[in-house]
């Protein structure tokens, strides 16, 4: 017993202290940067640029978050970016599960190849333009299916919810269902996924967070820009440091005015831009370690 | 042999229902994945819309003899190559000491919100990123230079901007990078914790002998995947904090693609460029994957 001091003399207690320490301080690391934000988005630009913002927001105002809501390119970029999500994730979940399920069938003749044929795609692809030239030749350019269907499936997230399916669903439920003269599909539809829905909200959640933050696929394939998605718009803003040209036009005051606003929106566009996936992610929080863990391990 | 075929025949029967759901993925995957892969022939020739992929005239190693004698070839496979090496350098270990670190710590609550904290950033768009990244390291008024009293640019530093990149990309990915660590290592029996505690062993030396010891497997497993896509450096943050004054760093092949390839329409010479990359990929890949199978029996292509 007389081990319980390590080489660095340090008691069990003492080492709790230090890691409880390490974990506040990783909490405002992390966390910081956003509250910054946050509480400049709320704040006067010209305090925020002096300095005075570190901890509470200086000059309380909602001017960026009206410029925000009033910059039609803006709500447009949000809508495009709320019907792509909607879209892009049912599409995505579904081909998830249609292409995960049949390949659990271990008498399914094929499956080896099926399998294989899906995972090469993780490691080998056409690239760029390739895969461009084959949207442009299949008339998806401008379209908002270039957005969906050039992913395919998308691998890595199939063989999670395959294992979901081969570890986590009991097996006997399945046979039971088909000595009693289910179909494999019906099997599928009245018993597989109503058990799966842990895997469900996390397959929906990732892959809402992928196209509510996608930006890339839509600058190459949808070069118009009222389609263009949130994140997109938010380039000429966040990036560029230019003011809309239907935000000019409605802001009097001069050229100082506009400047200003120019400023506060780059922090409220951000908060807009990032609170809705940060607000939901918490809620299926606990479903991720599971999910992974049950897809982590080979079924 | 004809009871063999009839069984067979029996099983696709039986499954006639699977075929039909997995046709759709297998079509659209065959369109999207495969036809384009066949379509890097384009690399070998000289495309133009009017013949199309398949019936443009072949020039042969032409564009790679090009995209070699470029003057910013070296510096391009250079900057690729250590803005990937680095990060990985970099960001390869702190998922493993942060859930190391989170595993044992003793209250669930402030474990869990720990937990909730350090994902947020995964779930912010590169774009938003960047834009915070340029918000706080403005010459003017910039957070970093209102704490250092400076007034530096430092997007338009070249020698900042791999610490820039590899710096926000661990705030933004470290923490999600612990999921897989941490639920392995919910997977390590309590007993070896009670039995290491009753021999008097402390924190630290649970962590070195029980934790680290089980994370292994899976580390050296990330390790081969990371380093198996060592060239497969982000294209979209580089593209975002890219200026022409830190070029010198920032300078990449995935943006060159690009660049040639959607920008100025070189079709051909672009697919070359991205082959290169794939191809030195793929070799790296091959050989990480030889080397750790002869230490370990991890092995994962």
């Amino acid at each position: 017993m007389k081990h319980s001091r390590n080489k660095f003399g340090l008691s069990d207690r003492t080492s709790s202290v230090i890691l409880v320490i390490i974990a506040l301080l990783l909490i405002v690391i992390v966390a910081y940067p956003i509250y910054y934000v946050l509480i400049a988005s709320f704040s006067n630009p010209y305090d925020v640029y002096a300095g005075k913002t570190f901890f509470w927001p200086s000059g309380f105002t909602l001017r960026g978050y009206q410029a925000v809501f009033a910059d039609s390119n803006i709500f447009r970029g949000y809508l495009n970016s709320a019907k792509y999500t909607i879209i892009g994730t049912a599409f995505s979940v579904v081909m998830l599960y249609i292409t995960a399920y049949p390949l659990t069938q271990r008498d399914l003749p094929g499956r080896k190849a099926i399998s294989l044929f899906f995972i090469i795609t993780m490691y080998f692809g056409g690239g760029l333009i390739p895969t461009y030239l084959i949207v442009k030749e299949t008339n998806l350019i401008g379209n908002m299916w270039a957005l969906f269907l050039p992913g395919g499936v998308s691998v890595a997230n199939m063989i999670l919810v395959r294992n979901y399916f081969q570890n986590s669903i009991p097996h006997e439920l399945i046979e039971a269902a088909e000595i009693d003269g289910c179909s494999k599909l019906k099997t599928f539809l009245k018993i597989v996924i109503p058990l799966s829905l842990p895997i469900m909200a996390v397959m929906v959640v990732f892959s809402m967070v992928a196209y509510w933050n996608d930006w890339f696929t839509a600058l190459i394939y949808l070069p118009k820009p009222e389609m263009a998605p949130l994140p997109l718009v938010l380039r000429n803003i966040l990036i560029k440091s230019s003011a809309t040209a239907k935000q000019s036009s409605t802001i009097s005051g001069g050229y100082a005015e506009l400047n200003k606003i120019t400023e506060m929106i780059k922090f409220s566009s951000i908060i807009v831009a990032a609170a809705p996936m940060l607000i939901l992610y918490p809620m299926v929080q606990k479903y991720f370690e599971k999910g992974m863990m049950s897809g982590a391990v080979k079924g | 042999m004809a009871a063999k075929k009839k069984q067979l025949s029996r099983r696709i029967r039986a499954n006639w229902q699977m075929y039909l759901l997995l046709l759709i993925p297998v079509v659209i995957t065959f369109i999207y994945k495969y036809i384009p892969m066949y379509g890097i022939q384009i690399a070998f020739r000289d495309f133009s819309a009017n013949k199309g992929i398949f019936g443009s005239d072949w020039v042969g190693l032409y564009w790679f003899k090009r995209f070699f004698s470029s003057p910013n070839c070296l510096r391009m496979i250079r900057n690729t190559f250590l803005l990937s090496a680095f990060s990985l350098l970099w960001g390869f270990p702190v998922p493993i000491i942060l859930s190391l670190c989170m595993n044992q710590l003793r209250f669930p609550k402030l474990k869990r919100v720990t937990q909730t904290v350090l994902y947020a950033p995964h779930f912010i768009s590169t774009m938003v990123i960047c834009g915070m990244i340029k918000i706080f390291l403005s010459p003017s008024g910039g957070l970093l230079n209102l704490i250092l009293g400076s007034q530096v640019d430092f997007l338009t530093e070249s020698t900042a901007f791999r610490t820039i990149y590899i710096v926000s990309g661990i705030w933004q990915d470290a923490g999600w990078g612990c999921i897989i660590y941490l639920a392995t290592l919910a997977t390590v029996d309590t007993c070896l914790y009670e039995a290491a505690k009753v021999d008097g062993a402390s924190v630290w030396q649970r962590i070195v002998h029980i934790d680290l010891p089980a994370l292994l497997p899976m580390a050296i497993l990330n390790l081969i995947l990371s380093a198996g896509s060592l060239m497969n450096v982000g294209f979209e943050k580089v593209w975002l904090l890219q200026t022409d004054l830190n070029k010198a760093t920032s300078d990449i092949i995935a943006v060159y693609v690009y660049e040639q390839g959607i920008e100025h329409a070189k079709y051909s010479y672009s697919t070359a460029v991205g082959l290169f990359n794939t191809v030195i990929n793929l070799l790296l890949l091959i050989i990480v994957n030889k080397i750790a199978k002869r230490h370990s029996d991890v092995e994962f292509v």
